[in-house]
């Protein structure tokens, strides 16, 4: 036993030499070295072989950077082991899976760009993609005129300007599936459905009625309607905080001059509000591609099968993937949906640089 | 200066007009919903709308239990809704404070991890991810969808924003009385952090009360089912019970209405603080 002891001594003693003739070395070159970096770094250099001694010294298995890494690590592993597995992995796997065949059960297979060529020859995908485009040309601007235009007026010093706002939220956080349901008996395609009711009662003629969400040329223009409805509160919000961000003495200036009230829409509050706008555009499109929900409760039916007219890109990722079983094919669609909103990410990425330089 | 008056008058009425056909048009359809779940199937298409029923169909709230096991839908959406948002609280405040106030080997690249999927959309991934969930084993389980909600870039980033708000000399300063940094966080950070994580929270609750997508792919037995997929279900089965339905639908807004009216400041805050932070 004493032996051991003895030798583990003598190896310490000998470590702590050489680490310490280290230190001394190390501390010479700082001494003598000019340049700010480098010095710097020889500092670092230093305080790692103190620790190094120390740790000799004390015997411990971990230096004190090591110990605090681990605590940080602590920290993250919770969170970050579930990312890792449940969204960084399939993220990586999406973009292998689009270059492959695979149903799922048998052996996949390396298919390079046939999922992407497969792609343009399938009617529903173009159909998914144009209907998806219109879903957002006509939203995008629309949304963004509603919120804009409550956000202005639930600024102003009004009674009950509170309820107001909480009135406008509330169909944003109101579950899909009732307000759907709701909309799809209020939109009803029949005459006797309350809206169509109400057009007959100022005169529309009964042939004239429109289908809503049966009639493929108005299901867009019904999913448009509710999803204006149903999301212009949220961008309500982010156009209230803009609105507040707007320095009062700009508006008292504008008064002095004698300005109506447009005159000060057009000239103070537009331009100050141009980097709240190009946000709300950018989140707008974003969500806007990412639209389903909406479409299949209220253009599916009861089977929840969209036909061509309604088709929207996620959608069509859906039901190739869990109807069809292809996969890859699934994962391909996936990667153009992908793209496009990456293009607008970086559209909004170089957007805000510009403005900051 | 006194036809300025009228005018100004005469603006702020039609203000009150605009505001309040905006209100109408926002609240008909809740309105709406609330009417005809005490109407009997046959009268909810009456015209003119009998906004207050004559005689109101209570009736209606007892058979929708019976009809469609609206109780088990409710435990499971309950059960999944306080679980995830328990665990997102917990783990994102958790990595969060690491990423804010410790130094440590590979911080830039961990957390650029988490950047690089926040611009990837869920409907991107959702593919691979349901086929590494089957191979798992955990297809149609709750688990599958717990795993999925639970760990989100969004919480991460948001309560490391704020703990980057609150001055690093605290923790310093908790450092030299002795404690560690588990301490730290659990006695400082977590009670200073109260109005982001009720802001997260509140998201968390509503996102995951509401989610439609996620249960559709992963949940197919029937016992297992939320609330939003089995209302879905009872609307294509008994697509004409107008009455049941819209019952239904009052009682699954229910707790988000209570939830929302009670932390509304929050999220509201919550929704700003991203918009003016871009």
């Amino acid at each position: 036993m004493g032996n051991i002891d003895r030798a583990a001594s003598a190896q310490m003693q000998e470590k702590l030499s050489v680490l310490e003739r280290r230190l001394e070395e190390l501390k010479q070159r700082a001494e003598a070295e000019t340049d700010e970096k480098k010095r710097l770094k020889l500092g670092v250099q230093i305080d790692k072989t103190r620790d190094k001694i120390r740790q000799t010294k004390t015997g411990e298995r971990f230096s004190r950077q090591t110990k605090r890494d681990l605590v940080a690590y602590s920290f993250i592993a919770p969170n970050f082991i579930g990312f890792a597995v449940f969204t960084l992995g399939p993220v990586l796997f999406a973009f292998i899976l689009a270059f492959l065949k695979w149903d799922g059960n048998n052996a996949m297979e390396f298919v390079a760009f046939d999922n992407f060529a497969a792609m343009f020859g399938n009617k529903r995908f173009l159909a998914s993609l144009r209907n998806t485009l219109v879903y957002c040309v006509a939203t995008v601007p629309l949304t963004m005129a509603v919120a804009l235009g409550l956000a202005v007026l639930l600024n102003q010093k009004i009674k009950g300007r509170n309820f107001f706002r909480t009135v406008s939220f509330f169909p944003y956080v109101a579950s899909l599936v009732a307000v759907a349901a709701v909309w799809n008996m209020l939109f009803s395609p029949a005459k006797s459905g309350p809206i169509n009711m109400l057009l007959y009662n100022l005169g529309v003629a009964a042939k004239s009625l429109p289908k809503w969400s049966a009639d493929k040329d108005w299901v867009m223009f019904t999913v448009v309607l509710f999803s204006v409805w149903k999301n212009m509160g949220y961008y309500m919000v982010i156009y209230l905080a803009g609105l507040q961000g707007i320095n009062g003495e700009l508006y008292e200036a504008c008064s002095l001059d004698g300005a109506n009230t447009w005159q000060r829409f057009r000239y103070i509050t537009w331009p100050q509000l141009q980097p709240t706008t190009f946000f709300v555009t950018i989140i707008l499109t974003i969500n806007c591609f990412k639209v389903y929900d909406i479409v299949y409760m209220l253009a599916g039916g009861s089977s929840g099968v969209l036909n061509e007219s309604a088709i929207v890109l996620v959608y069509h990722i859906y039901e190739e993937a869990f109807r069809n079983w292809n996969l890859g094919y699934a994962s391909a669609v996936a990667m153009i949906l992908f793209l496009i909103v990456l293009a607008i990410t970086l559209v909004q990425f170089y957007g805000d640089k510009k403005r900051a330089s | 200066m006194k036809i300025k008056n009228t005018k100004t008058r005469m603006m702020r009425v039609i203000l009150y007009i605009v505001l309040i056909a905006l209100a109408l048009v926002m609240l008909v359809p809740f309105a709406w919903m609330l009417s005809a779940s005490f109407k009997l199937d046959k009268d909810v298409f009456v015209f003119p709308i009998q906004w207050i029923p004559a005689n109101p169909r209570w009736q209606n709230y007892v058979d929708i239990w019976n009809k469609i096991p609206l109780a088990k839908f409710v435990t499971n959406t309950a059960k999944l809704t306080v679980i995830v948002t328990f665990l997102q609280l917990l783990t994102s405040s958790f990595a969060a404070y690491a990423f804010a106030k410790l130094d440590f080997k590979g911080k830039d690249i961990l957390f650029l991890a988490y950047i690089a999927t926040i611009a990837v959309p869920w409907q991107v991934y959702m593919v691979p991810q349901f086929m590494m969930m089957r191979s798992m084993g955990l297809a149609d389980t709750h688990l599958a969808i717990i795993c999925l909600q639970a760990f989100s870039a969004f919480g991460v980033f948001m309560m490391k924003q704020f703990y980057e708000g609150i001055p690093t000399e605290l923790c310093e300063a908790a450092r030299i009385d002795g404690m560690n940094e588990y301490q730290i966080w659990y006695k400082i950070m977590l009670p200073l952090s109260k109005p982001s994580l009720s802001t997260l929270t509140i998201f968390t609750f509503v996102n995951t009360w509401n989610d439609f997508l996620g249960p559709l792919i992963y949940l197919t037995t029937e016992s297992k089912k939320t609330l939003q997929l089995g209302l879905r279900m009872f609307i294509s089965q008994f697509g004409s019970e107008y009455g049941l339905i819209m019952a239904a639908s009052v009682l699954s807004l229910i707790p988000v209405l209570v939830v929302f009216l009670s932390l509304q400041k929050y999220f509201v805050e919550g929704v700003a603080a991203s918009g003016v932070k871009g």
